[in-house]
């Protein structure tokens, strides 16, 4: 008797062990907020767990600069989650998923059509990643401050010298200490580079060292060493370490500031009534272009999960209209999604002024030079981004002029392709 | 206790027995030492050897095998210059802006390190009211973490920071401190000085305490003046100490990363870049990961070390033979 009920209980234990082994699909993914994406991701993803039982998902929580810094590492170790919100698009794509087998193909072309390019290098030209969160570039103004300087707000298509004139005699009139500041990122810059001609993808390859690019940098340069634009932000760091000037506007204490899409919740929840503040997307640049940079972040699984296919059926339930709609409604971003943007998204809790926001972005849209779509669909991005950082910087403080630094660019790409595998 | 060890004690008597008479008596010492010598291995020799092998390959993978072996294509690239003095003529120029960024600033900060170290110890040795409370004044922000050093000192030194909101105050104006590359330089030296020297001047103290006191009372019965007294009896006698502080704060000095970087990033544009945030960019920060510049840089910079620690070594064996 005493045999039997040993020889049970060990088989029971045998067929849950199994189970739960076969139950057992974890799902780590490894996620970044701006705001309350990942909140909102671990919300919806609670009713796929509950459609999928087997399926969990682990959401861990990181810093951007992980996302950036560690997680690269960890996917050449073999040691990174099965799912990541990446921004560095095309570079990490030798350790993407090809979602192909798993998805309806038609539907995620219909829905995110070029924005899945992004995700493509070299010869793996499957379906990798869903772009969950679509930024551009673009400045925001303190209203404010141009009302009482008594200083016209420049129409829609001023260039980028009107907007530099008007910032400086706003910030004469008021006495504020910066006119203008651009975020201290080699994306930030790409637009208005692209506006003064920057072809950045040359006949032989891509490229830095253009008339157009030229043509920017040393008018950048002017701008800081005139005062027109604030030397904390580009002059206050070294490397390649991203800075913003979000602070200083929202202390009132800038006139001007480009940056993005993005910072839109950040301004409604800390300007407040302090002052009316406004988003008047890209000036013109002397080539004509009045672009900004898209980007953003999306969504990727990565070839070294042990659970391909639970990896895509969560990706694709992200990608799902009505899924994708209140995500996008949620954390309010703007949506990739063609059908979801063509039929406008009700920001969920969102200011009249947010509303507005985002639709002045969402509207310079169109306005995007397709160099700006190829540049942040390009593998290399990321390099050519800090190149343009370090350098640049170091000419605005004077330890190369803009020709070396012009000619140090040229020469760090170069021997960054180089060592690109 | 005895009881617990006295049975394992007999366990393993028996096998260790067996292998002393297999090994002999005089091998037999290795059985003991191969613990440590494995951790050894592992943790200090084998991230050397893989250290020397990436520094001869090229590539952004991780992984050995993918990358190819390029020799020392990578020292030459670092060393290539028409003229070493002036970082724009070099292929690298930001290795070697690094480089003479380091150099300066070890020569500033050590210097400024034990001399305000040593004055600090020797106001703290004499019989000044409070003594106890002012030698835990100074060696406070040896105990604090680099990060919140460098945290505070921006808040401090920042466009509208502490410092700022005083001179504007007082009327003479502020100023943008970390902005110029000059004045950057400056507070970087001052704050790292600020944060290390309470470590050296504890040690100085040591020695100031350990020299006898009947000297100082034979020159003082024979008149001798205080500025006497100093180069002729505290000097000489503190030397082994200054040498080892002066090694070790040399040592401490080419290191730094932590501070700086929380502080200034390295900026304004390269002015405040060290070798060691040169090293972390190209490995880690930066796109492409370039692992095997930042590995030939790193052995340079172990090269240098050594010859640092071999000093501090000979001197240390210097004053103990006497």
């Amino acid at each position: 008797m005493k045999q039997k009920i040993l020889s049970v209980t060990a088989m029971a234990a045998g067929f849950a062990a199994m189970a739960g082994i076969a139950s057992a699909q974890e799902v780590r993914f490894m996620c970044s907020s701006d705001g309350n994406e990942c909140e909102v991701y671990e919300d919806v993803l609670r009713r796929f767990e509950a459609d999928n039982p087997g399926i969990t998902v682990a959401i861990d929580v990181v810093p951007y600069q992980a996302i950036l810094e560690n997680l690269p590492v960890q996917l050449a170790a073999g040691t990174g989650p099965d799912i990541a919100k990446v921004t560095d698009l095309g570079g990490l794509n030798k350790y993407y998923l090809d979602l192909t087998p798993y998805i309806d193909t038609a539907y995620w072309d219909e829905s995110f059509g070029a924005t899945l390019d992004w995700y493509r290098a070299g010869d793996r030209q499957g379906y990798y990643g869903m772009h969950s969160q679509l930024t551009i570039t673009g400045a925001f103004i303190n209203a404010t401050l141009f009302e009482q300087a008594g200083v016209d707000v420049p129409a829609k298509g001023a260039s980028w010298d009107d907007w530099a004139a008007a910032s400086r005699a706003v910030a004469e009139a008021t006495d504020t200490p910066f006119p203008m500041a651009i975020d201290r990122s080699g994306h930030r810059v790409a637009g208005p580079a692209i506006s003064y001609g920057a072809a950045l993808n040359g006949p032989d390859g891509p490229t830095l060292s253009d008339a157009g690019f030229t043509a920017f940098v040393q008018q950048f340069v002017d701008w800081h060493n005139d005062g027109t634009i604030a030397r904390d932000v580009w002059a206050g760091q070294g490397g390649a370490t991203y800075q913003d000037a979000a602070q200083e506007f929202i202390n009132g204490e800038l006139v001007f500031y480009y940056s993005g899409s993005w910072q839109v919740n950040r301004m409604v929840e800390q300007v407040g009534d302090l002052f009316d503040w406004r988003v008047v997307g890209s000036p013109c640049g002397p080539a004509g272009a009045c672009s900004g940079m898209p980007g953003g972040a999306g969504i990727v699984g990565f070839e070294q999960t042990a659970h391909p296919e639970a990896v895509a059926a969560v990706i694709d339930f992200l990608a799902q209209k009505d899924i994708y709609a209140e995500v996008a409604a949620r954390t309010s971003n703007l949506p990739a999604h063609l059908g979801i943007a063509e039929a406008g998204v009700e920001y969920e809790g969102a200011s009249t002024g947010a509303q507005a926001a985002l639709n002045a972005f969402a509207g310079d849209l169109p306005n995007v030079a397709p160099a700006a779509f190829w540049y942040q669909g390009y593998a290399g991005n990321r390099a050519m981004f800090g190149i343009t950082v370090e350098r640049v910087s170091q000419a605005i403080v004077g330890e190369l002029t803009v020709e070396e630094a012009i000619a140090r660019m040229a020469d760090d790409l170069a021997a960054a392709m180089a060592e690109t595998s | 206790m005895l009881t617990i060890i006295s049975p394992i004690m007999r366990i393993i008597e028996i096998p260790m027995l067996a292998l002393q008479r297999v090994l002999g008596i005089h091998r037999f010492a290795w059985v003991f030492l191969l613990p440590n010598l494995i951790l050894l291995c592992l943790f200090a020799f084998l991230p050397v050897i893989l250290n020397v092998a990436y520094s001869m390959t090229s590539g952004d993978n991780i992984l050995l095998e993918d990358r190819p072996y390029v020799g020392t294509d990578n020292f030459t690239r670092l060393t290539e210059c028409s003229n070493h003095f002036d970082p724009n003529s070099c292929s690298e120029d930001k290795f070697w802006r690094a480089i003479w960024n380091t150099l300066w600033f070890v020569t500033l900060q050590v210097g400024f390190m034990v001399g305000f170290s040593l004055l600090t110890a020797l106001i703290l040795n004499r019989e000044i009211r409070a003594r106890g409370f002012f030698r835990s004044v100074f060696f406070f922000p040896v105990l604090l973490s680099p990060v919140v050093i460098a945290l505070i000192w921006k808040w401090i030194l920042q466009r509208d920071g502490v410092l700022n909101a005083f001179l504007d105050w007082t009327g003479v104006g502020g100023f943008n401190w970390l902005v110029d590359a000059e004045w950057a330089f400056a507070w970087t030296v001052f704050l790292t000085v600020w944060a290390h020297m309470g470590f050296y001047t504890l040690i100085l103290l040591a020695g100031l305490q350990a020299i006898p006191r009947d000297v100082y009372e034979a020159a003082l019965m024979d008149r001798a003046r205080p500025w006497r007294i100093f180069w002729r009896i505290t000097l000489p006698l503190l030397a082994p100490t200054m040498l080892v502080v002066l090694v070790l704060a040399l040592i401490r000095s080419v290191q730094t990363f932590d501070e700086v970087f929380a502080f200034t990033g390295g900026g304004p544009g390269t002015a405040t870049t060290f070798i060691i945030q040169y090293i972390y960019e190209r490995g880690f920060a930066g796109a492409p990961r370039l692992f095997g510049m930042a590995s030939a840089a790193s052995l340079m910079v172990a090269g240098v070390l050594v010859v640092l620690t071999l000093v501090q070594l000979w001197v240390n064996r210097r004053n103990v033979d006497g």
